[in-house]
This record gives C-alpha cells, sequence and structure tokens, in this order.
C-alpha cells in the first residue's frame, strides 16, 4: 500500500510524453487472484469427472448442489408478492427491524445490555461490510481520535480477509495471536493468552464466535472464560467475528455462547453478523454489525458516527436480504422452519465428518483423525502439508486450500470414499 | 514483567491520546469522547420530514421519484423482471467480486452505447458497484492508490454534497470549478473554461454527465465540446458520475452523449453509473464503475486491481438489483417498456417545473423563474438562501436540503399549488 512516490513523479513525466491520459501502462499491475476464488477458478476448468471441490465455504448438498433454505424461498415468494413494498431506499443504518432481530439473534432475545437499551446495529453488506464498518469506526474513534498504530490481532491462522478489512481501514499494525498448534492438531491455549498477556493495552483482538476458519477449532467454554478475563484486565477490545451462528452445533444458542458471555462480563464490543451461511443467502449480502456499548448514550454517539462511515462507502444497505432474514426471524412459525433447515446443515456436516474419520481410521491411514469431529463448523484443518495438498489437487483432482483446510460441505455419500482414499494415499505417498 | 511493560505503554499512549485517562475507571465507556455526529444533510431531511405531522407536508428533499400521488412509483418493467427471475429459482451463491457478469456488460453498453469502440476492443472494464455511491468510493480509492498524476480532484461548485466526503476519506485533495452562476441559475461557462484551462495537469476532473446534482443546469453540446477540449489540453483525467441517465432529457443515448463524445476524443475517462433512479431500484444498490482503458491488457490489470479494493469492504456485491437490471436491458420488451417508463418520468417532472413556475406566477411573483423551467432532471436549485429555505420548513412543512434544492420528483398536481404558495411567501 506504500505510495510509490518515486514511479508517481517519473510517470507524470513519462504520462504527457507517451499518451494523452495519464494511464500509464506501468502504473497499475496486475494483482494476484484471490486464492480461494482461484482454487474454484481452476476446478471448474478441471475437466475430470470425480473431481471434488473442498474450497469455497458455501454449503452443498449430498447431491453436492447449492441449496436454498426452503424457508427462504417461501418468504421470497412473500415479498414478490406483497404489493406494498417497493424499492426505497433504507435508512443509512438499515432497516430497523432487521438490525434490531439481528442483534437478539446473536445476544438472545432478554440480554440484559438489550433491555438496557445499550445494543445497537447496522445493518451491513455480508460479515465482511460489518467489519469494514467496525474497523473504520475503530481507527477513527477507538483510543483517542486516530488508532493507525493501535494493533489488531487476528488468530494466526484466520479468514484471510481479516487481514485486508483491518489493514484497509487503515491500521498498520495487524498482527498474528496464537491460536493453531500444528503439532497437537489443536487450540494453542497457553499461546493464546499469552500473547493476550504480552500484548499492549488496549490492543484489539478478533474473535472468532463459533467455528473458526479455517481450523474449526474453537475454545471450550472454560476456556473462553479465560479468555474473557485476561482481556477484560488487560482493558483489551473485542470484535466478535459470527459468520456461523447455528451452522456450527446446530444450536443458535450454543454457537453464541461465547458472545453472549462476553456481554455478561460487561464487555463493551462489537460482533458482526453474517447470514450468508445460516441463511444460504451469499449472493444477497446480509450482514449486522451489533454493537453492545456502556449505556444509551454512549450508543447513539457511536452510531451517529458510525452512520457517516456508511454514508461515504455505500450510503445505504442493499434490501432483499434483510427483508427475507427480517420476515423468517419476526414469524415464529418461519423462525421454526428456518432452525429446522439450519439443523439440516449442521446434521449433514456432522454427518461428513463423523463418517470421513470413520473411513480413513478403517483405511488405517497414519496419524490420528479425531480432529476431524472434534473440529466444529464449515471447515476442517486436516493437518496435511502443502506438498500433500498439492499432490490432491494435481494428481487427484481433489481441491482444497494450500493450508490443508476443506470444506466439509463439499463432502458427499458418493464422493466421501474417493476422497478418504485419496487423503490416505497422499499422507502415505507424499511427506 | 507484564505489569512494568503496560505501564509503560500507558505512559506513551498518555502522551498521545489524552482521553486514555477516562480509561482508568471500569465503568467509564471506550466511546467516551465521541462526539454525536451530525445529521446527513441531505437524507437527514426526509428523517425531519418523517417527524412532521403537518397533513400538508412535502418531501423535496432525497432525489427519489414519486409518481402524481407522491407515491413511490415501482416501475412495471421491474415487477415484470422479477416475476421472471423468481420462475428461474436460482441459487443464491456469491456473486463474483466483480459482479453479475451480464448486468456489468449491459450497464457498459448502456453508458457507451453498443456499438462503442472501446467495448468491441475490450479496453474497457467494468465492475459491479453499490449503486453510485459505491461506484465512486471504489473510484476514489482506485485513483488514491494508482493515479500517477496530482491527486487533487475537482468538482464543479456546487456538486452533490456527498463527493467531497468520499473523496477527502479515500485521501484525495478537493478543489473546485465555477460551474453555476447564482445570478443567471445557469451555466458559468466562461467560468468554468476559465478555472478548468488552470487545473495542473493530470490532476482529475469530475462531471457530471447529466442532469447536475443539484443545480439541474447542464452544459449544452456545443459547451461540452469545448470542455472536452480544453480538459484534453490540460491532460486531465475526466471522472464522469452519471446517475441520471434517462432522467435528464428522457432519452438514454441524448443523456449519455458527454460521456461518449469524451471517449471519442481520446480521453480514457472513468465513469460511475446509478440505477436507483432511471431504474427506481434505489434500495436494491445497482450501479456500475468502468474504466477506460489503453488496450485490453491493461483493462486486465485494472480489473485484477479494483477487486483487490473492493474485497475488504463487502467481499462482493448483491445479487438481486443487478440481475433486475440485466434482465431488462437485456430483454428486448422489457427495455421497451423501461425506456418508455423512464420517459415517462422524466415527462412527469417537466410538466411539473412548467407547473411550477405558472403557479408563481399566478402568485404575482415579481421574480424571474425561468431557470425552473430551464434546469434539467430531478432537481431545481431554485435560488433560494438558507433562511428562506428554513421559513420553507418551519412555517410551511416543505422540506428541502439547506442549498435551496428541491426534488422535483416530489412535487404533484395535488400539490404543486401549495408549493407556489409558499415560496411566493418567503420571496415577495
Amino acid at each position: 500500500l506504500k505510495k510509490q512516490k518515486k514511479n508517481r513523479s517519473a510517470f507524470c513525466l513519462r504520462g504527457s510524453q507517451i499518451s494523452i491520459t495519464p494511464h500509464n501502462s506501468l502504473s497499475v499491475p496486475q494483482a494476484a487472484p484471490v486464492a480461494v476464488f482461484k482454487l474454484t477458478q481452476d476446478f471448474n476448468n478441471d475437466q475430470f469427472p470425480n473431481k471434488v471441490n473442498l474450497g469455497v465455504g458455501a454449503y452443498r448438498t449430498d447431491e453436492g448442489q447449492p441449496w436454498v433454505l426452503p424457508v427462504v424461498k417461501k418468504v421470497e415468494k412473500i415479498i414478490v408478492h406483497d404489493d406494498r413494498l417497493n424499492h426505497e431506499y433504507l435508512p443509512i443504518l438499515g432497516l430497523p427491524e432487521f438490525r434490531s432481530s439481528a442483534s437478539k439473534i446473536v445476544l438472545g432475545d432478554n440480554s440484559p445490555a438489550i433491555l438496557e437499551n445499550r445494543v445497537g446495529a447496522v445493518q451491513c453488506l455480508g460479515g465482511t461490510g460489518a467489519l469494514k464498518i467496525g474497523a473504520e469506526f475503530l481507527r477513527r474513534f477507538y483510543n483517542g481520535s486516530n488508532n493507525t498504530k493501535t494493533p489488531i490481532y487476528v488468530s494466526a491462522p484466520t479468514w484471510e480477509n481479516h487481514n485486508a478489512v483491518f489493514s484497509s481501514a487503515g491500521f498498520e499494525d495487524v498482527r498474528p495471536y496464537r491460536y493453531w498448534d500444528a503439532e497437537k492438531r489443536g487450540l494453542d491455549l497457553a499461546g493464546f493468552l499469552g500473547d493476550l498477556e504480552s500484548c499492549p493495552e488496549h490492543s484489539v483482538f478478533v474473535l472468532h464466535a463459533c467455528a473458526h476458519n479455517p481450523t474449526g477449532t474453537d475454545p471450550t467454554q472454560e476456556q473462553w472464560k479465560q479468555i474473557a478475563e485476561v482481556m477484560m484486565r488487560r482493558k483489551l477490545f473485542a470484535f466478535f467475528d459470527s459468520a456461523y451462528q447455528g451452522f456450527a452445533s446446530g444450536s443458535l444458542e450454543k454457537d453464541a455462547w461465547a458472545v453472549r458471555y462476553f456481554v455478561s462480563s460487561g464487555f463493551e464490543m462489537f460482533c458482526a453478523q453474517s447470514f450468508s451461511k445460516n441463511f444460504g443467502l451469499y449472493n444477497e449480502r446480509v450482514g449486522n454489525l451489533t454493537v453492545v456499548a456502556r449505556d444509551a448514550d454512549n450508543l447513539k454517539r457511536v452510531l451517529s458516527q458510525m452512520e457517516k462511515v456508511v454514508r461515504i462507502t455505500w450510503s445505504n444497505p442493499p434490501s432483499q436480504g434483510a427483508r427475507i432474514v427480517t420476515i423468517t426471524l419476526t414469524s415464529p412459525e418461519l423462525f421454526s422452519e428456518w432452525q429446522e433447515n439450519v439443523k439440516t446443515m449442521a446434521n449433514r456436516v456432522l454427518l461428513m465428518r463423523s463418517q470421513l474419520k470413520a473411513k480413513l481410521q478403517a483405511l488405517g491411514t497414519p496419524g490420528t483423525w479425531d480432529h476431524i469431529t472434534d473440529q466444529i463448523g464449515m471447515f476442517s484443518f486436516t493437518g496435511l502439508n502443502p506438498k500433500q495438498v498439492e499432490y490432491l489437487v494435481k494428481e487427484k483432482h481433489i481441491y482444497l486450500m494450500a493450508s490443508g483446510r476443506i470444506n466439509m460441505c463439499g463432502l458427499t455419500t458418493k464422493n466421501i470414499d474417493y476422497v478418504a482414499e485419496s487423503i490416505h494415499e497422499a499422507v502415505t505417498k507424499v511427506q | 514483567m507484564a505489569l512494568l511493560k503496560s505501564s509503560k505503554v500507558i505512559y506513551c499512549l498518555g502522551n498521545i491520546s489524552p482521553s486514555l485517562g477516562v480509561l482508568s475507571t471500569r465503568n467509564s465507556s471506550w466511546w467516551g469522547g465521541v462526539q454525536m455526529g451530525p445529521p446527513d444533510p441531505i437524507l437527514g431531511v426526509t428523517e425531519a420530514f418523517k417527524k412532521d405531522t403537518n397533513p400538508k407536508k412535502m418531501n423535496l428533499g432525497v432525489g427519489a421519484y414519486r409518481d402524481d400521488q407522491g407515491k413511490p412509483f415501482v416501475l412495471s418493467c421491474v415487477r415484470k423482471a422479477e416475476a421472471i427471475i423468481a420462475a428461474k429459482q436460482l441459487d443464491k451463491e456469491y456473486l463474483p467480486i466483480g459482479g453479475l457478469a451480464e448486468f456489468s456488460k449491459a450497464c457498459a453498453q448502456l453508458a457507451l452505447g453498443p456499438e462503442n469502440e472501446v467495448l468491441k476492443s475490450s479496453r474497457s472494464v467494468t465492475v459491479q458497484t453499490i449503486s453510485g455511491t459505491g461506484s465512486l468510493r471504489i473510484g476514489a480509492n482506485f485513483l488514491a492508490r494508482f493515479h500517477p498524476g496530482p491527486h487533487d480532484v475537482y468538482l464543479p461548485k456546487p456538486s452533490w454534497g456527498n463527493h467531497t466526503p468520499i473523496f477527502r476519506d479515500a485521501g484525495m485533495q478537493l478543489k473546485a470549478y465555477r460551474y453555476y452562476e447564482p445570478s443567471t441559475c445557469g451555466f458559468d461557462f466562461k467560468g468554468a473554461l476559465d478555472d478548468i484551462s488552470k487545473i495542473p495537469e493530470q490532476s482529475i476532473i469530475l462531471l457530471h454527465a447529466c442532469a447536475h446534482n443539484p443545480t439541474g443546469v447542464d452544459p449544452r453540446p456545443e459547451q461540452w465540446k469545448e470542455i472536452a477540449d480544453i480538459v484534453k489540453k490540460r491532460n486531465l483525467l475526466v471522472f464522469f458520475d452519471m446517475a441520471y441517465q434517462g432522467f435528464a432529457s428522457g432519452d438514454i443515448d441524448r443523456d449519455a452523449w458527454a460521456v461518449r463524445h469524451f471517449i471519442e476524443n481520446g480521453h480514457n475517462i472513468v465513469l460511475s453509473q446509478s440505477f436507483a433512479k432511471n431504474m427506481g431500484l434505489y434500495g436494491e444498490r445497482v450501479g456500475g464503475f468502468t474504466v477506460v482503458c489503453k488496450d485490453a491488457e491493461e483493462a486486465k490489470r485494472v480489473e485484477s486491481q479494483l477487486k483487490i479494493l473492493i474485497r475488504p469492504i463487502y467481499s462482493n456485491p448483491p445479487v438481486n438489483g443487478a440481475r433486475i437490471a440485466a434482465t431488462i436491458l437485456n430483454t428486448p420488451e422489457l427495455r421497451s417498456l423501461w425506456l418508455e417508463e423512464v420517459h415517462g418520468m422524466a415527462n412527469r417532472i417537466i410538466k411539473m417545473r412548467e407547473q411550477l413556475v405558472a403557479g408563481l406566477k399566478k402568485n404575482g411573483s415579481s421574480h424571474n423563474w425561468q431557470h425552473v423551467i430551464d434546469q434539467i432532471g430531478m432537481f431545481c436549485f431554485t435560488g433560494l438562501k438558507p433562511e428562506q429555505v428554513e421559513r420553507l420548513t418551519k412555517e410551511f412543512s416543505v422540506y428541502m436540503t439547506k442549498d435551496g434544492r428541491i426534488s422535483m420528483a416530489g412535487v404533484t398536481s395535488g400539490n404543486v399549488g401549495y408549493l407556489a404558495d409558499a415560496i411566493h411567501a418567503v420571496t415577495k
């Protein structure tokens, strides 16, 4: 992101000599494609009949197809037939009923913070958009007025876009906190707590609410309590990223436990919510930035400033997805139906996990495979090394991230044998 | 050891940030020092309007079209497109970062004309954006990162209120060129040429393609030609903002004339488009950002960088509105219907302009209101002063922006008389 000052002055001269326009072919380099999308592109171009896509994080049915939730289909019909609905601008902060019902989903209907009128929200474009608005706000207001140097801690590893969201919001110091223990294939709690103890006070920590991406490894409730204790004592800011509520365990309450615990512990915090996965509304860009503040007055001022950030980013958010979610969440029948749809997805993932582990064990694949069922959510950090991953991609036409992350949703009863056998091959043949 | 370290950090940070002292008590808030932000000057008008209980109230603030009953207008072509889309039972998979390809293609064709050499040689890139604002923001971010010339953006005086904060937040500097002449309520052509001729080379100039917001004052084609020439002489990068294609004259090709002329004239422009107004898709957030490059290879490089800019903001754009727009543009009967409906909206506004002036004349106003008829598009720059605007709001519940801009789209045959009375009352 460094401004290429040297180049710029050279190009000014060159620009006027070479062409009419200031665009100089040297000044815009080709950017590398985003890895996860490149993976899907390669998969799409592959002609191998038994190819498997275990890359990008979207749910698939056992037929390997995208799944529009039945409740979503129902609600879309309601919307298209409702003549009272139009396409007018939403308020800058979004559809009010969406914001409040979405916040209730993560905090619980009877959250004391909600009852105390100190919870607000901003409807955003997906989880990414919610992170973005939160990040932009923090950079302007968190600890004084210029937080470009405030450290932002993201887990090692984390969703690859976390880094870019915070650095593009102006944070110059985005650092990893220890999280994944590759050797024991689990949470590096000591490392995590160590980083919490030694980081600069007032640092911001991006926490995965559940179903950690990419490792699928979440702290236990006891571990979360320890994390919260250190964060409260050292005045660290909790910025939750909740992209899989309901998807992880099948239970909305269970998956929101950590967020709710932090709220009850008295934190002021942000929670970026995505409805891409749990509603299957990926391309409608439905997200919510829930803000928990000390009191209503602080909340009001925070929202007013977030409004200004929104206005210069996208003015106001898209209405379709928010409508679908709102109608669903505010109707008891539809809400129940939605919960069933979410359980369907979560259960299929759990089934694939247990079957994959069972098959690897039956094959006698070297190593332990408990982590496949210990891990939670859409992803599994298999522990495969880059060479083994390359083998799978090139030789077996099984597409997964270089990190060894697989999307469990890419597994089906029809391809699971092939995948298990291929993993077995990779592990035994490639070191 | 940790305690020592942290107290050192507090000391250091304390010197930088006095508000840290506030954080020492557990019950204090992180946000104690956050000031209340002012209401948005444009969207805030609607908020205030909603709270007003006067039955005669009029919302002439935000540029959202209303039918002659004062109701939001959902275009028939939109409803038809929605029905077609619903029947297809499509999935909800993520769009690519750059958006729905059929939309981006149609969006570019609408602006440039399908036979445009730029499109035939693939030397432009168009990405789907979050309506016009999102497009301007991506454009501003792109220029901030890659523009090799001065990072000064020249806006017409006045311009849409949100232009300045968008470019500023992206790290650009804002400057201005003369545009609106208050004494005539028209175009200050001489002043514009004069100012533009002095803009340092390779700076960025933002031009409203048609239906200038807020003034409604557009250059005539001969004037556009002279502007294009002088802009070329100064070697400026042209950033067109086209939010009202179809709305200005009722004819989409006529409204895109300036954009197409500049391209023909050799300018590799950047362009923001919005479908909020001309398709009534406000809340669906449909827009496009186009960069015209020197060749297809450069266009590919630019596209890759636009994706890098988009991803950390919202990953990929919303599908619904783009699908509606693409369906309309790519289905001949719907496209024809759309063109008719846009024409209809533009005509209703023109009629309201005429009726407003007639009403003012009837009231015996001594002022010259010709500009109300001459101005183009959704907005009218009345020429009213802030005190008069305030009186209109307080005494008559007529809501508009402080600069005297009214959205003619909010005027109906039912309330144009009331408006004429109110304006006359505060100007006589």
